[in-house]
């Protein structure tokens, strides 16, 4: 089972009390009625689904309820690091992956 | 015939309704571990922001924990951190929190639910490894230590998990999740034994 630090918990959790919730920083218009059909199409639909480094919104949802940012490899499945809803994509990941740290 | 109709009458029509406890007069007992159904207590769901929780703790007469994983008992009132503004206040003395609650004018949420929970005593040597059965979490004295408690899950279903001491524990679930809980809990306590 995979180990999830929550960064509200301040700890590891078991991943059975996390559920997943789609991909992170992606902005909503603040003018969603006058964008164009594409736009939309690109805020809505459209995600990055990389091979890799991946940004991802995660929900303690059988634990302390918060949405919170994840940074994953989707190769290894391993999680690198773990941050507050709302903090800034972090420009500069831990070096050894191995260390799961919250910022 | 007749006599059983009248009797009925007579029962649709007196005032009084008996409410049923859930889970009322179980409990195992194993080698490893004791499975007991608590008395009912009062309960309230409460979420407020950081500046409320001075004059709630106050009302309460218990002070709200602020760190994760933590939880305060006074009086026979407990209040159990569950996320970073919201807490579950259980009450074995018979008093109401959520009157507390009402006088408190700060904002605040406070909702009863107190007929929504059951909860189960598990205790002896094998109390962890009963709820290690279908709960992941680390439950070792360093890692859960006594007062800690939290939201997480055994099996398939919600549960908040309270330490009373180094070898029981308190689970919360909801009512109609409690046969599924006790049922689970007996099978551990039972491995648990062995």
């Amino acid at each position: 089972m995979l180990l999830i630090r929550c960064p509200y918990c301040e700890e590891e959790r078991p991943e059975l009390e996390f559920r997943n919730a789609g991909e992170a920083h992606v902005a909503r218009s603040a003018n969603i009625a006058g964008e164009s059909d594409d736009d939309f199409e690109k805020f809505f639909f459209i995600r990055s689904n990389p091979k890799g480094i991946i940004y991802e919104r995660w929900r303690h949802i059988h634990g302390c309820a918060r949405f919170f940012n994840a940074v994953r490899d989707t190769v290894t499945d391993r999680f690198i690091m773990t941050y507050k809803a709302g903090e800034p994509k972090p420009s500069k990941l831990p070096k050894n992956s191995n260390d799961v740290v919250s910022k | 015939m007749a006599k059983a109709a009248a009797k009925t009458t007579a029962a649709a029509s007196s005032a009084t309704v008996d409410r049923r406890q859930a889970l009322a007069g179980r409990s195992v007992s194993t080698a490893g571990a004791r499975l007991e159904v608590l008395p009912p207590a009062e309960r309230i769901s409460l979420r407020a922001p950081e500046a409320s929780v001075a004059a709630l703790s106050k009302a309460l007469g218990v002070a709200l924990p602020g760190k994760p994983k933590t939880s305060a008992t006074k009086g026979g009132r407990t209040a159990l951190w569950l996320g970073p503004d919201e807490w579950l206040v259980i009450d074995e003395g018979g008093n109401d929190p959520l009157a507390d609650c009402a006088k408190v004018t700060a904002l605040h949420s406070s909702v009863g639910v107190s007929h929504r929970n059951v909860a189960i005593a598990v205790s002896g040597p094998g109390a962890a490894a009963t709820i290690n059965a279908g709960c992941p979490q680390d439950l070792s004295l360093e890692a859960f230590p006594v007062g800690a408690c939290s939201r997480t899950i055994l099996g398939k279903v919600e549960i908040v998990l309270l330490r009373t001491a180094a070898d029981a524990f308190r689970v919360e679930c909801w009512r109609s999740f409690s046969d599924y809980v006790f049922t689970f809990l007996s099978e551990g306590a039972r491995d648990a034994g062995n």
